[in-house]
């Protein structure tokens, strides 16, 4: 076995062993312990997605002397190390681009645990990402929730604790749901690891036995990651977490927390339902009418809000709606734009919370739209960046929102019945996204009653600089040279079918 | 229809619980009875899947005399999933109350709608 | 509230008797901070329009209505999965396949351990656990962010120095059982791997002997022994120690490599490898960590 195999376990293992040192050291260290992890994850998953690309084949890697069904497994292909490497760069981002206002918003003594908790969730996503287990997908799913409330909860406002109430409550229902569907797939098959679990559902799906128990089963694992997640119905803890957390935070949780959940759904569905058990089941059809309304409902909610932080909060569920769209479209193609989006979302949304910070910053801390005219004069640098992912948020050309759209159009065009409500709720989300992110933009860079200031420079603001320079740059590049992304998810996906 | 029911009791009272749990969660107010109300849903959670390891007539797996035959032994491994959930319950709960111990501090109230409209107020008189 | 805190403990009593105790008096015995939020705690947000607040209060009236349909449904689909399981207790069931064959039948031999509890959870199984007790450090962490008060030397809250100077019941009582309760913890500790028991039961038992202790001497008897410090120390520790030996029992075993750790006799006190170990480590952590949040949630720190 060749030494790259054994990476994902190191990085793994390394997250949990930094976390656990984080907590003995001052502020500043475990800032650095961090930003080293988070370059140290991605540089080992570019390690192993060369081996993936090398083998051409998913890697079984036993956690232990025993094989599958008795140990534990871990099991990588193309798509596990590349988005664990993107997850880790855009965590790096966050941390490093929020630092400023990390110190703003949370007491002295508590910062080195905000790093404690920001190792243990990157810990956590590559578990996410990596595991073969559902057990295990449980576990970490509930280092997750506790880890995504510590980093919600350490700004010491009322609304923040509220909303961690909320959001535990939610995610809570989720995990609860989740496990429940576990005990079921448990109590018909008898496995835990995917490989196993797949083929024990397809014998009794070929069977002529009970379906009931086996449907009940994906249906309660469906709903209580689409919980965790934030699809349409279940999006009301979105504005609050993510409008009153530190930038960094709601970075974090909207861009990688959420997305999380949906991979190992997306695993779940690939490697255990199957996808033939799964777009048979109608699930699927759910999912994409969730997805289609709460595109459609998320932006509408944007449009109405008053204060900068919620309306990209709310941006953020109807964007989860475009990758349910595309899940419940058609297993390739639609899975794809799906994998595609999260990517976009994961790279654009941070992006937009920590320049939005900015500009508000500049404008005397108000978050009010009436307070941000013109910020973006007061501050060009985070006007330029929130300008970037707001057009990367409309779909303009050039940048990876456009790619993402144009792949979910593609996925529609081999459907029959979808093809036209598919490209309708394309439209209409786009030119609502368009509306209110134009608004926004037009009124950060109103000129019109402009009190002459001095603009912040970048040169006083480097930590943001340097997040924002990696994130648009990532956004740009990607957007431009979308194709190498799409053939290597497209190989990594042919790889787990 | 009661036949199946009656093999399947302890399964069955299980998810009974759980929606139990499930209700309470969702329908109360006061932040104790929610935590309340998740307890119940996690221990029946666990319930289901302890049962699952039952086997009628059979030993806890513990092998105490040598005999390493499976046939005598009931299952060990939901046991074991049982043991891990407990923990990741017991510490949702803490940090469950802790929380509720900061929402109370502040607001003199466990009820949540009236946390929620104070939360509104505060914002109110600010701006 | 003034007169409500100043009931006594007979009064308290006889309410809960009467079972008319109302479980938010309870939280009074820490009194709560009547701090109105300060200016930089409170932040400029946005005003809500009172279409919301219309909309709110209709969805407060029909709310509990359609969470109890929620509730009826949830159970009718529940049952509906239960009745079609195969019957509960049968010997044939599936979760009764190879799985469990091999950990019964080969375990013993395979991981050294005599309770087969064990040796799936810390060694066939062992990612699970690793990432179990790291939930359990992750809550302790969000607990310290939560309630840890910024005052370092925080006064001994009232109520509990009132337990502590006119209680002898409890002192004696503890007297005597704290040591008894120590020991048992620590037995079911080591003797995770031989017999029902291990890290997390007995830490837990432990922790609880730590907190009897210091609701009846006082935290500044155990301050010597559990401070900030060598809590963290201890934790952190005792997480590396797992973390990394785990770590080089999977990569030997991914790798097809002996462990430097032998299995032993099974049913010595000394064998079963990696599992004493670990449970000792898990043991401390889930003591500190049950004393911890007893701790924080009393008075705000360590």
């Amino acid at each position: 076995m060749s030494f790259a195999a054994n990476l994902p376990l190191f990085s793994i293992v390394a997250c949990l062993i930094c976390a656990a040192l984080s907590s003995l050291l001052r502020e500043k260290a475990a800032a650095w312990v961090t930003r080293i992890l988070a370059l140290a994850v991605a540089a080992a998953a570019a390690a192993v997605l060369v081996l993936a690309l090398k083998t051409g084949q998913t890697t079984t890697y036993r956690m232990g002397h025993y094989p599958h069904p008795w140990g534990n497994e871990l099991r990588f292909g193309i798509l596990e190390p590349l988005f664990s490497g993107v997850f880790a760069l855009v965590l790096l981002a966050c941390t490093v681009g929020g630092s400023r206002e990390l110190v703003r918003d949370i007491s002295r003594s508590k910062r080195s645990l905000y790093y404690v908790m920001c190792d243990l969730l990157l810990a956590t996503l590559l578990a996410l990402l990596y595991t073969n287990d559902v057990f295990t997908g449980y576990v970490f799913i509930e280092i997750c929730t506790i880890a995504s409330c510590g980093i919600l909860m350490i700004r010491r406002i009322g609304r923040t604790t509220l909303a961690a109430v909320r959001y535990m409550i939610f995610s809570l229902i989720g995990s609860g749901l989740f496990l429940i569907g576990v005990v079921f797939l448990y109590a018909q098959t008898g496995h835990l690891l995917m490989p196993n679990l797949k083929a024990a559902i397809a014998e009794i799906w070929a069977s002529g036995q009970s379906r009931t128990p086996l449907m009940i089963a994906i249906c309660l694992m469906t709903l209580g990651l689409c919980i965790k997640s934030g699809l349409f119905p279940f999006h009301y803890w979105m504005p609050d977490t993510y409008g009153y957390a530190t930038p960094c935070s709601s970075g974090i949780l909207s861009g990688l927390v959420s997305k999380g959940y949906i991979f190992l759904l997306i695993k779940l569905i690939l490697n255990v339902f199957g996808r033939d058990v799964f777009y048979a089941s109608g699930i699927q059809n759910v999912l994409y009418l969730l997805g289609v309304v709460g595109m459609v409902v998320g932006s509408v909610s944007a449009m109405r809000e008053n204060d900068i932080f919620r309306m990209v909060a709310f941006s953020s569920a109807a964007q989860i709606g475009y990758i349910y769209m595309g899940i419940g479209l058609s297993p390739e193609l639609g899975i794809l734009a799906s994998l595609f989006h999260i990517l976009t979302h994961a790279i654009t949304k941070p992006l937009l919370f920590l320049s939005a910070s900015g500009l508000v910053t500049a404008s005397g801390g108000d978050k009010r739209f009436r307070a941000l005219l013109g910020a973006a004069h007061r501050n060009p640098g985070a006007g330029f960046a929130f300008a970037v992912g707001s057009l990367s948020m409309i779909g303009l050309p050039l940048t990876m929102g456009f790619i993402a759209k144009y792949l979910f159009a593609f996925a529609a065009f081999r459907e029959n019945l979808r093809l036209v409500p598919t490209l309708l709720a394309l439209a209409v989300s786009t030119v609502l996204n368009a509306y209110y992110f134009t608004r926004t933009l037009i009124r950060i860079f109103n000129t019109r009653d402009l009190q002459p200031t001095a603009p912040v420079r970048l040169r006083s603001q480097p930590h943001f600089a340097l997040a924002a320079a990696l994130l648009i740059g990532a956004n740009l590049s990607l957007g431009i040279l979308a194709q190498p992304l799409i053939t290597l998810l497209r190989k990594g996906l042919a790889m787990v079918l | 229809m009661l036949d199946s029911l009656w093999n399947n009791r302890i399964p069955a009272a299980a998810v009974l619980l759980f929606a139990v749990g499930f209700t309470t969660l969702l329908l109360h107010r006061n932040l104790l009875k929610k935590i309340i109300g998740l307890n119940i849903m996690d221990t029946a959670a666990y319930l289901f899947l302890a049962s699952l390891g039952y086997i009628a007539g059979r030993k806890p797996p513990i092998i105490t005399d040598g005999n390493t035959d499976p046939a005598a032994y009931a299952n060990p491994l939901p046991a074991g999933l049982v043991l891990t959930g407990i923990v990741v319950s017991v510490s949702v709960t803490a940090l469950m109350l802790a929380l509720t111990l900061r929402l109370y501090r502040r607001y003199h109230t466990l009820d949540l709608d009236k946390i929620y409209m104070m939360a509104r107020d505060e914002q109110e008189d600010e701006t | 509230m003034k007169s409500k805190k100043k009931t006594k403990v007979s009064e308290r009593l006889r309410a809960w008797d009467q079972s008319s105790f109302d479980l938010t008096d309870a939280l009074e015995l820490n009194p709560p901070l009547p701090k109105a939020p300060t200016p930089e705690d409170r932040e400029s947000l946005p005003v809500i329009d009172r279409i919301e607040a219309r909309q709110f209060a209709g969805f407060r009236k029909i709310y509990p209505w359609l969470a109890g349909l929620l509730g009826l449904v949830m159970s009718a689909f529940l049952l509906l999965g239960v009745l079609k399981l195969p019957p509960y207790g049968a010997a044939d069931n599936p979760p009764h396949n190879e799985v469990m064959d091999r950990y019964v039948g080969e375990g013993m031999h395979e991981t050294g351990a005599v309770n087969t509890v064990a040796g799936v959870i810390l060694d066939y199984r062992a990612f699970d656990t690793l990432g179990e007790s790291h939930v359990l450090y992750t809550a302790a962490a969000a607990v310290l962010i939560l309630l840890l008060s910024s005052s370092r030397k925080g006064e001994e809250p009232p109520e509990l120095r009132r337990i502590m100077e006119d209680d002898p019941i409890l002192r004696n009582t503890a007297k005597v059982v704290v040591p008894f309760v120590l020991l048992f913890g620590v037995y079911i500790i080591l003797n995770g791997h031989l017999g029902p028991g291990g890290g997390f039961a007995g830490g837990a038992i432990l922790g609880g002997g730590l907190i009897l202790y210091a609701i009846a001497f006082g935290y500044e008897s155990l301050e010597r022994l559990i401070n900030d410090r060598s809590y963290r120390v201890t934790i952190a520790a005792c997480l590396c120690f797992y973390s990394a030996a785990k770590c080089y029992s999977f990569y030997c075993g991914a790798n097809g490599l002996e462990t430097i750790f032998s299995t032993g006799t099974p049913g010595a006190i000394l064998s079963a490898g990696l599992i004493l170990p670990l449970n000792v480590a898990v043991g401390l952590v889930v003591a500190l960590t049950m004393y911890g949040f007893y701790s924080v949630f009393q008075r705000g720190r360590i």
